[in-house]
């Protein structure tokens, strides 16, 4: 008796849950923008964050004019995982849910594995952090608005000849990861022509002891460490670096921006550079803003990693809302070609600078910002801006 | 000389405290597959729990109260595995059962998944165990040191446990043969459940150990140290202790080695190559029990 009871509560709630689906059917006055991001995974961190600055974007614009009618502008989030394997449901999650464009991912591998899903679908992407160029090349629907590798590498490796004095770099990166391997090749190339010394090595995913690796550092004479890797594996990279009393000085690129980084650099001895894309201090009424924001919601607060710090990659999910919903004014329709059309011929000015793209879909950037952990108080300082001579 | 040691004497730290941290494990493993046969999948990630019950206890209470509750609740953690998702299949094929385990182990990770939210956690410090020291040049955490010790030692304890007890006995009876021993009047489901009780202590253990040394906790954290223990409980010969312990050493050594061969990216694959070379040479391990055939 109590199993036929049983079985017909599941009947209900599974006709229920149906119901439920059938009732959030979308009205016409809606443009949904999809958030492909990772949420999870060896990403996670930066991804929120980067969520973060589409969010706050969304709470104080969420509306646009497209001929004549105003609409609703809604996003919706797929969460990647971080994670090539995951990366195509997500990515047909946002098709199937007609969002007009979708803005991400955070790391690049991802957004590499979601480009011809956006592209059969003919749903133009941004791209917000995802600095490999294989991103872009070759796939007319991917956009981004941030610098590239190479650019990146380059700028690393010229920093670590020129302000650090560096003879020897030792690289390490994860296995089969684009964004690391990619950065590691390029600032190698750069490193090269410079006249040092490049070591490189990889470990493979889910690593998490890295004294050999330190040790195979140390006992080569590297002067610095260049380790493109994501957040997590750098929170522990910086750990063992300090216990081991390793203190050569670490030249990292933009997933390093986040204050994980400065929390596990704080009271250590460390010096952790940084290129990215975004200084505090630029703008400060926007900061005070986002600030405000972010304090005011403990979900929030919590999702960029328990304080109120600002990454670069936030500022930058900010950008890429408004550089969508720009585009999809200037197309004056909801139709997602022409959306494309309209990104491709866009020139406009977010927090983080003059925002136009070539004709590969690539942002036109030539300056990074060079930051370093300050290990006493727990913050950045600006060092420079640089480009490439 | 001491050039040279102060150079290779970290590789070799790290290679007998990740082995001692497998060893843990592996025990876990072996234990359970001694007695049930059962592959218990979702032990790599009752360690993880472990870990992250650590994270939120610690940032209560800090970490003297935390270490008793971690243990505590992965002992229970056990405990109510085994009874929910294996004490029911327990005339069901083999093949149930290992199912099932897989599925404990998704619903874990998953759980932490939703607990964490995805973000890393960064696991606390115990005082005693992140405190660094310097030998020959090369420094360490204390936790380095203390892993290989305290992990001889407790299997000494659970040797003797096993040998010269009266659960022992039991436990290595119901390992020969469930029916009769429970013909003998053993309470067969007490001893099954003391063995995974003891597993997951040692797992508590093994990941206070470990995640001192590898200070950040993610949902798949207990993935890849689970599996290389398998590995080494299998290398060893599943179903002998000893067996596993010094499995576990080989394989944490050697990995390290190599890491400091620059052939860094081989690391992982050594570990099942060695699965592999073992299977094919001595399927049964290096101490593991001869299969015989009852006619």
């Amino acid at each position: 008796m109590a199993k036929k009871i049983i079985a017909l509560l599941l009947a209900v709630c599974l006709i229920a849950s149906f119901c439920a689906c059938s009732g959030g059917s979308k009205t016409g006055d809606t443009i949904y923008i999809g958030v492909y991001e990772p949420q999870s995974g060896s990403n996670g961190a930066g991804g929120k964050q980067e969520i973060l600055g589409m969010q706050y974007a969304n709470s104080l614009v969420n509306t646009v004019e497209v001929g004549g009618k105003t609409y609703k502008v809604e996003l919706v989030i797929a969460d990647n995982e971080s994670s090539t394997d995951k990366a195509i449901s997500a990515a047909t999650q946002l098709v199937s849910k007609k969002c007009s464009v979708v803005l991400g991912s955070y790391g690049s591998s991802v957004a590499i594995a979601a480009g011809d899903t956006f592209a059969n679908a003919k749903l133009p992407a941004i791209g917000v952090t995802c600095t490999n160029p294989a991103v872009t090349d070759g796939n007319d629907y991917y956009f981004r608005i941030c610098f590239l590798d190479p650019f990146q590498g380059t700028v690393l490796a010229n920093y670590a000849y020129d302000q650090l004095g560096a003879k020897t770099v030792y690289c390490i990166g994860e296995l089969g990861n684009d964004y690391d391997q990619g950065l590691i090749n390029y600032f190698k190339e750069a490193g090269e022509a410079l006249g040092m010394t490049i070591i490189t090595e990889s470990f493979p995913s889910d690593n998490s002891d890295f004294t050999s690796y330190l040790t195979n550092a140390k006992n080569q004479n590297a002067d610095v460490i260049f380790a493109p890797c994501s957040i997590s594996y750098a929170q522990l990279i910086i750990e063992q670096c300090s216990t081991q009393g390793i203190n050569t000085p670490i030249v990292a690129p933009d997933t390093w921006d986040s204050n994980v980084i400065l929390n596990a650099a704080k009271g250590t001895d460390l010096n952790i550079n940084v290129t990215t894309f975004f200084a505090e201090g630029g703008n400060p009424e926007f900061e005070s803003g986002l600030k405000a924001w972010i304090n005011g919601d403990s979900k929030n607060l919590a999702n960029n990693g328990g304080d109120d710090t600002i990454s670069a990659v936030t500022v930058m999910g900010y950008d890429a809302y408004n550089v969508a919903l720009a585009a999809i004014k200037a197309a004056g329709t909801t139709d997602t070609a022409k959306i494309r059309d309209a990104i491709a011929s866009l020139k406009t000015t977010g927090i983080t600078g003059d925002i136009s793209f070539n004709e590969i879909g690539d942002a036109n950037r030539n300056a990074a910002y060079i930051k370093n952990a300050n290990t006493e108080t727990g913050a950045w300082d600006f060092v420079a801006v640089q480009g490439v001579a | 000389m001491s050039d040279f040691i102060s150079a290779n004497l970290p590789y070799l730290l790290a290679g007998i405290s990740t082995g001692g941290q497998y060893a843990l494990i592996a025990i876990g493993y072996t234990m359970v597959y001694g007695i049930l046969r059962l592959i218990n999948f979702a032990h790599g990630d009752v360690f993880m729990v472990a870990g992250l019950v650590m994270v939120y206890v610690s940032a209560s209470f800090g970490p003297y109260v935390a270490i008793p509750v971690v243990i505590i609740a992965t002992m229970a953690l056990g405990f109510i595995i085994e009874r929910a998702a294996y004490k029911p299949l327990r005339s069901a094929p083999r093949m149930s059962v290992m199912i099932s385990a897989i599925g404990v182990s998704y619903l874990l990770q998953n759980c932490a998944l939703y607990f964490t939210g995805g973000l890393p956690q960064i696991y606390p410090a115990i005082p005693f165990l992140a405190k660094s020291v310097t030998i020959f040049g090369a420094t360490t955490k204390l936790v380095t040191l203390i892993t290989p010790v305290l992990t001889i030692v407790l299997v000494i304890l659970l040797m003797l446990l096993i040998n010269h007890t009266k659960m022992g006995m039991a436990m290595r009876a119901v390992s020969k043969d469930f029916e009769t021993s429970q013909l003998m009047g053993i309470k067969i489901n007490n001893v099954i459940s003391i063995t995974f009780i003891i597993g997951c202590f040692l797992a508590a253990i093994g990941s206070m150990l470990y995640f001192s040394n590898y200070t950040s906790v993610i949902p798949t954290s207990g993935g890849m140290p689970g599996l290389k223990a398998f590995v080494a409980a299998v290398f060893g010969g599943i179903g002998s202790i000893p067996g596993a312990v010094i499995g576990a050493f080989i394989i944490g050594i050697c990995e390290n080695i190599i890491k400091g061969l620059g052939l860094t990216e081989f690391s992982d694959a050594f570990t099942f190559v060695l699965l592999i070379i073992i299977l094919v040479v001595k399927p049964t391990g290096i101490f593991g029990e001869k299969a015989t055939d009852k006619v």
